[in-house]
């Protein structure tokens, strides 16, 4: 019993060496030299200073940018220390409100724009990060972002064919439309 | 449903069954009794370790001595993680200064983690330190995957043994499963995963300031940090400017790869593989799908080779098919449907070229419903946990088949091992009840089947069972429990039978709108978590124990053949029987009731 004690002991603090240290430090250094951009967050860099990240979305309710996902996140949506989904049920009343006010600020955000809105631009995300919305949400904005930023509806239309990807591999997951990226690059076209 | 639906559930399927022979047949070499070429390649290490641990690896224990060393060995562990919680704000590398965690937390996670559970009621991205994170949360990754493929080695060398007194050596299987199984996979698996954007660092969170500045209402506290609350009981906020946005960052992707791999599920971050530091792209979804599935398929292959007919085990894989494949339709079939209570807005929730449509909420875009619905099978049809989408915003139907599918008692692929040897315990309960039918003694694998075998079997089926209606019932007759609901109605019942059920199979994934980071939660799902993992393995090592020391029977005319179509429909009967007839009432309650409801 006293051996297999011993055993127990040593051999736990010898796997929690090499599995708990040299597995994520190695992976860390082979990472880092690999993939950089990647490892440390798919940074967006203006000069030398972050602006955002690729994969993390922001908050936007300004009718001249595009409008991501709905952040169940608190406090504030977009809360990059406490990633988090709404957790309303189906049946929850709460869900059916928060998207009939979510549907509300759209159409005051747009005035005569009466086409039923996607559901991905009324629903919380699984994480509330969401960096991304279909390209039928982005459809459904390009007229109010075009009106309010006095661009022509095609220029916008491009911008968003531009930030659009397809299916992985053509095959995986859905089609979808980054939204921090579109916004930043709207800012410097309307910049021009 | 959609075609593309179909489409990604059969490329899934299709990649899965390619890879699972290659591995499964890798695995039979790394626990072969006789050395050989993979073995002798990694013997430096491995024999280095034995010399420091003191292991005798030519020592083959007898199942009470191989169950005493597995204990001991996962109790230390909780202590472990217990005190590198407890002590986090002494301990190098934690950047953001995150002080101890409390007691009962501490211990909620600790029992959680070291039984390959992984249920969190913490929030990585703001409670865990990096040191936390790497060398004890990770670390039990690991071993307690590699003690799910010890003991079902041990199982299966049980019935591959003729009259054999000892069912191997556990520091050897645990040893051998770590380092010639787990560590290479997820190496590759996490570098594969960091290329798709997956974090990798040991940097401090990076603060940038937003494209928008925003208002939100931010709650008001107290000098003591509670919140204030109006005389109407809502709380207090007052307007606040959004002016920054804080990226978190640290070593996500060599937790992510083994949290998959190993059947864990713990996220690195609060949101699991729904963030998208940790599941950034449809194709790290596939990869991290694919290693939820890899080893407990794989292992069905180690487990034919290993009683020399791997008929057995594909029987075994067929069985786990049939019912897999019809539930994932399910849950998909249900979200792509959409939620009924938006239909009275103007919300557009049909798929077509420019969106996956359905019930989104809860979900990511990029994963849309098809890959969102087959995620939410996979991880609940393994005890992985990990998720992609929030179980708890599920359609009804879609919320009822993740349930039930841990309530199958996590034998559809399972467990990293414990999958396996808890189908084992399924399969030797199919054998005895065609003995019945038939009114011969019972074999399974040339092994007669007697009554002690019988009452491991039974016990390991229905100590889970057990403990997950008894311990529903407690917590919903205790108001401190049911205070935690986030959801009125049936959905609010749901929560509460999702956490038990989720907690005792060892699954880890939540309808998350509990708030289950009370003592009353965190003290019960850990007993939970506990019992049912170690009475479970401990049955099954048993049984290995007394079918090992038994001759081997050879088969004659009256022996019920166990790798035809015949014993697969049977043993997915009996699965589907006993999970039905024990959650079937309790369903009705939550999930069931819910659906009726919203179909008005």
């Amino acid at each position: 019993m006293a051996r297999l004690i011993r055993n127990a002991v040593t051999m736990l603090l010898v796997l929690t060496v090499i599995t708990g240290l040299v597995y994520p430090l190695v992976a860390t250094g082979v990472a880092q030299v690999l993939f950089p951009h990647q490892a440390n967050g798919s940074l967006i860099m203006h000069g030398d200073k972050p602006v955002g990240s690729e994969l993390i979305g922001q908050s936007f309710d300004d009718p001249k940018y595009f409008w991501g996902r709905p952040s169940a996140t608190s406090p504030q949506p977009y809360n990059g220390t406490a990633s988090n989904g709404s957790n309303q049920g189906p049946t929850n009343p709460a869900l059916h409100d928060a998207a009939k006010q979510r549907i509300d600020a759209l159409r005051t955000a747009d005035p005569g724009n009466n086409a039923p809105v996607p559901a991905d631009l009324v629903t919380a995300s699984g994480s509330g990060l969401d960096p991304e919305i279909s390209p039928a949400a982005a459809q459904y904005q390009i007229a109010r972002v075009a009106r309010v930023r006095k661009l022509g509806v095609e220029q916008v239309q491009q911008l968003v064919a531009q930030y659009t990807q397809g299916r992985q591999l053509g095959l995986l997951g859905e089609p979808r439309v980054n939204v921090l990226q579109l916004n930043l690059a709207l800012d410097q076209l309307s910049a021009k | 449903m959609t075609a593309n639906d179909f489409l990604q559930i059969g490329i899934f399927l299709v990649v899965l069954l390619l890879l699972i022979k290659p591995l499964g047949s890798y695995m039979t070499h790394v626990f072969a009794d006789q050395p050989n070429r993979i073995t002798r390649l990694g013997g430096g290490v491995e024999r280095l370790i034995y010399r420091i641990c003191g292991v005798d690896a030519g020592e083959d224990m007898g199942w009470k001595r191989y169950a005493i060393a597995m204990l001991l060995f996962n109790v230390c562990g909780m202590v472990l993680v217990y005190a590198f919680q407890r002590m986090q704000q002494w301990l190098p590398l934690n950047p953001q200064h995150f002080p101890a965690l409390s007691p009962d937390l501490s211990i909620n996670t600790a029992i959680s983690f070291v039984t390959n559970t992984n249920w969190q009621a913490y929030s990585g991205e703001s409670s865990m330190s990096y040191l936390t994170q790497m060398a004890a949360l990770a670390v039990q990754n690991f071993v307690s995957a590699a003690t799910g493929i010890a003991v079902l080695i041990a199982v299966v060398r049980g019935f591959a043994r003729k009259t054999a007194k000892g069912i191997g050596n556990f520091w050897v299987d645990l040893t051998r499963s770590t380092l010639y199984v787990l560590m290479p996979i997820s190496f590759v698996l996490a570098l594969l995963l960091v290329s798709q954007g997956v974090i990798q660092n040991l940097k401090p969170y990076v603060d940038v300031p937003v494209v928008q500045t925003t208002t939100y209402a931010n709650p008001v506290t107290d000098a003591a940090g509670n919140p204030v609350k109006d005389a109407a009981g809502n709380a207090v906020t007052k307007p606040a400017q959004l002016t920054t946005e804080t990226l978190p960052m640290g070593p996500a992707a060599s937790q992510v790869a083994i949290k998959m791999l190993g059947t864990n599920g713990g996220g690195f971050f609060g949101a699991n593989s729904a963030h998208p530091y940790e599941n950034p792209t449809p194709f790290s979804n596939f990869l991290e799908m694919l290693a939820i599935f890899l080893i407990p398929a794989a292992l069905c292959i180690t487990f034919g080779e290993m009683v020399g007919d791997r008929r057995q085990g594909l029987a075994i894989l067929a069985t786990m098919l049939v019912i897999f494949v019809p539930l994932t339709i399910g849950v998909t079939a249900a979200e792509q449907a959409g939620n009924p209570i938006l239909h009275s807005l103007p919300i557009d929730q049909h798929a077509s070229a420019l969106q996956s449509g359905g019930n989104m909420e809860g979900k990511e875009t990029r994963f849309g419903i098809a890959a969102s619905s087959l995620f939410a099978a996979v991880t609940t049809a393994a005890s992985c946990g990990a998720v992609n989408n929030m179980h708890d915003s599920l359609t009804p139907l879609g919320g009822l088949v993740p349930m039930w599918l841990m309530q199958l008692g996590e034998v559809i692929f399972g467990g990293v091992g414990s999958g396996l040897y808890g189908m084992l315990a399924f399969a030797v309960v199919a054998v005895f009840i065609a003995g019945l039918m038939v009114g011969r003694t019972p074999e399974y694998l040339g092994k007669k089947i007697e009554a002690y075998e019988m009452k491991m079997a039974s016990l390991a089926v229905l100590i889970p069972c057990a403990l997950v209606v008894i311990c529903t019932a407690i917590a919903v007759m205790t108001p401190a429990a049911t205070a935690t609901v986030g959801n009125p109605g049936a959905h609010g019942f749901s929560e509460i039978l999702y956490a038990v059920t989720s907690a005792t199979n060892n699954n880890g994934s939540a309808f998350g709108g509990l708030s289950a980071n009370i003592p009353f939660w965190n003290v019960m799902l850990g007993v939970c978590m506990f019992w049912a993992r170690f009475m479970l393995a401990i049955a099954m090592l048993a049984m290995a124990g007394s079918i090992a020391a038994k001759k081997h029977v050879p088969a004659s005319a009256g022996t019920l053949p166990t790798h035809t179509p015949l014993f697969v429909t049977l043993l997915a009967s009996v699965v589907i029987i006993v999970g039905a007839l024990t959650f079937l009432p309790a369903l009705a309650l939550g999930p069931i009731a819910e659906y009726l409801m919203s179909a008005h």
